[in-house]
């Protein structure tokens, strides 16, 4: 920034114009809004508020929220570091296909994500007659719910560590092998440290979309209070009843998880260097 | 290249390719390709059948033509944005480069009840737009500002890198050769920042199409009207109308499937990858 000189410097007109736009843009798309979940949350009371947050349905769902996050977080990190190093440390034809097919879930539509387990394992489903035979439940139950979510969050942990192990290069692990390591020794010695940033900051950003996904766990919940109502879910319910402190006090509880995962990620972009995802 | 293994001492490579297959294939392909399957049992005159009545028709016009409104708005918006969160300096930059980031962060659902709590008649700026008869919530203005809110940092992330690896040197050339700053600006940067402008809008639309939680709280839901694709799906599984879903989100999907290409496409072409 320091480096401009006058003549590549816009004039103060342009400056001042340009900052209001941006920060009056801001201000009403994004600190307007998430202001306003807290405004509205606490509107009738911190006794409300407390009662809302505690109250039996909200348990349970919080209870689900945290349940599918710890399902499909480690799956997914498991997922991600395997892809990645298979993309990354080894030449093979296809590769980029393999690429775009896992980015894939991004561009799909949370609704389909949640449609495809439906018309799989719902009671018209493919597996439906068989499931129903076996009297197991996927669909409307925990097992449907986290398929979904594990669909939806699918690249995260994976896109963040394949172009960083790819810039890393085979060189120390090479070294590692060479000096007598095993490939499980070289893999936990040597490329998880080389790794760990990068990978704190996949896991994170999966973890917030696991638990504040919307559009696919809702097609495959069946919305039973207290049963399959993630805490996105029970927001929907109270706010369609009309109880909207209830609402924007449990939608709070998910700004804050908003929030403190984007501190998080700023903190690991400064802390690591990784200067966005394009380092 | 020979066969089948690679030129590599390290070892892993046919356990982390058949685990990464394997998975890829039981999560996300068969289960996408499920809905193709489905869908030509349909037959060609079924999906258009189930494609071409007034309230499918009407929901992709919605829903098509909002997400491009909001994606012109974002191209707009973001440049200016991002050109001020990476060329001026000023206090509180850092935390306003880091807030662009609010709607990824934020839970669809929360994003969703918290603009039609403002923008209802009622609401912090509804009350103040109320006794002019403009409407937001529970229209298709609604809709527009929800899809907006979600594509922003889409356009914003794709610049910015671009933007800060842009060779100041090439600006003072063209001042030095006495150019304005704004024929600086039309002529030397933008069109390096094109490509990035386009890739970032795509990015925005395709997430725009298919975006459900922000949208279905504000939007009012009236068939016909303001009733977006993704919650006309959910309707017709929720009347058991499952052809009619299906030849829906296999429709979905290939606008979703084309748009990936393109984006895949332009982001070789301008070497960005990663801002979704």
């Amino acid at each position: 920034m320091s480096v401009q000189t006058r003549s590549t410097q816009d004039p103060l007109w342009a400056r001042l114009l340009l900052t209001g736009v941006t920060l009056t843009f801001l201000g009403l798309f994004l600190f307007v809004p998430l202001a306003s979940v807290f405004v509205e949350a606490f509107r009738k009371g911190l006794a409300v508020y407390a009662a809302a947050i505690t109250e039996e349905n909200a348990r349970s769902a919080i209870v689900l929220t945290l349940t599918l996050a710890a399902i499909c977080v480690p799956l997914n990190a498991v997922f991600g570091v395997t892809a990645a190093w298979c993309i990354a440390k080894f030449s093979f034809k296809g590769k980029s296909l393999l690429l775009a097919l896992i980015d894939l879930p991004f561009a799909v539509s949370p609704v389909v994500s949640g449609l495809v387990y439906v018309l799989m394992f719902g009671a018209n489903g493919l597996f439906g007659a068989w499931l129903r035979q076996h009297h197991i439940q996927i669909i409307f139950a925990v097992p449907g719910m986290a398929l979904a979510t594990i669909f939806v969050t699918f690249p995260f942990v994976a896109r963040e560590l394949i172009p960083l192990m790819q810039a890393q290069g085979n060189d120390q692990e090479y070294a590692a092998l060479s000096l007598g390591a095993t490939g499980w020794q070289t893999f936990l010695r040597v490329t998880l440290p080389n790794i760990k940033w990068a990978l704190f900051y996949g896991i994170i950003l999966c973890n917030a979309r696991a638990m504040g996904e919307f559009g696919a766990v809702s097609v495959v919940s069946g919305h039973i209070r207290g049963e399959t109502n993630t805490l996105p879910l029970h927001v929907e319910v109270l706010y369609n009843e009309y109880n909207s402190a209830a609402a924007f006090a449990c939608a709070s509880i998910l700004s804050l998880l908003g929030l403190l995962t984007l501190a998080t990620k700023t903190f690991i972009e400064w802390r690591a260097g990784l200067r966005r995802r394009n380092s | 290249m020979q066969t089948k293994r690679p030129r590599s001492i390290l070892p892993g490579f046919g356990l982390s390719l058949g685990f990464t297959l394997t998975y890829l294939g039981l999560i996300v392909l068969f289960p996408l390709l499920l809905v193709f399957i489905k869908a030509s049992g349909l037959g060609w005159s079924g999906i258009v059948h189930a494609i071409s009545t007034d309230r499918v028709l009407a929901a992709c016009r919605l829903t098509f033509g909002l997400s491009a409104l909001a994606c012109v708005l974002n191209c707009g918006f973001g440049l200016i944005i991002a050109w001020v969160l990476v060329r001026y300096n000023f206090p509180g930059r850092g935390f306003l480069d880091a807030s662009v980031d609010l709607p990824f962060a934020m839970p669809t659902a929360v994003a969703g009840i918290a603009l039609t709590g403002i923008y209802a008649p009622n609401g912090w700026i509804g009350s103040w737009l109320a006794p002019y008869g403009i409407k937001v919530a529970f229209a298709p203005t609604g809709i527009l500002i929800a899809l907006v809110f979600t594509g922003l940092p889409f356009v914003v992330r794709t610049l910015q890198p671009v933007l800060e690896d842009f060779e100041i040197a090439q600006e003072e050339a063209a001042a030095s050769l006495g150019a304005t700053r704004g024929q600086t600006f039309r002529r030397v940067v933008f069109p390096q920042l094109a490509p990035a402008l386009v890739t970032g809008t795509t990015l925005a639309f395709a997430r725009a199409v298919g975006e459900y939680g922000s949208v279905v709280f504000i939007a009012g839901n009236m068939p016909g009207k303001t009733e977006i694709v993704p919650l006309l799906i959910i309707t017709k599984l929720e009347q058991f109308d499952y052809q009619g879903a299906t030849a829906l989100a296999a429709l979905m999907l290939l606008i979703s499937f084309a748009l990936l290409l393109l984006i895949n496409f332009l982001q070789r072409k301008i070497l960005v990858r990663n801002v979704l």
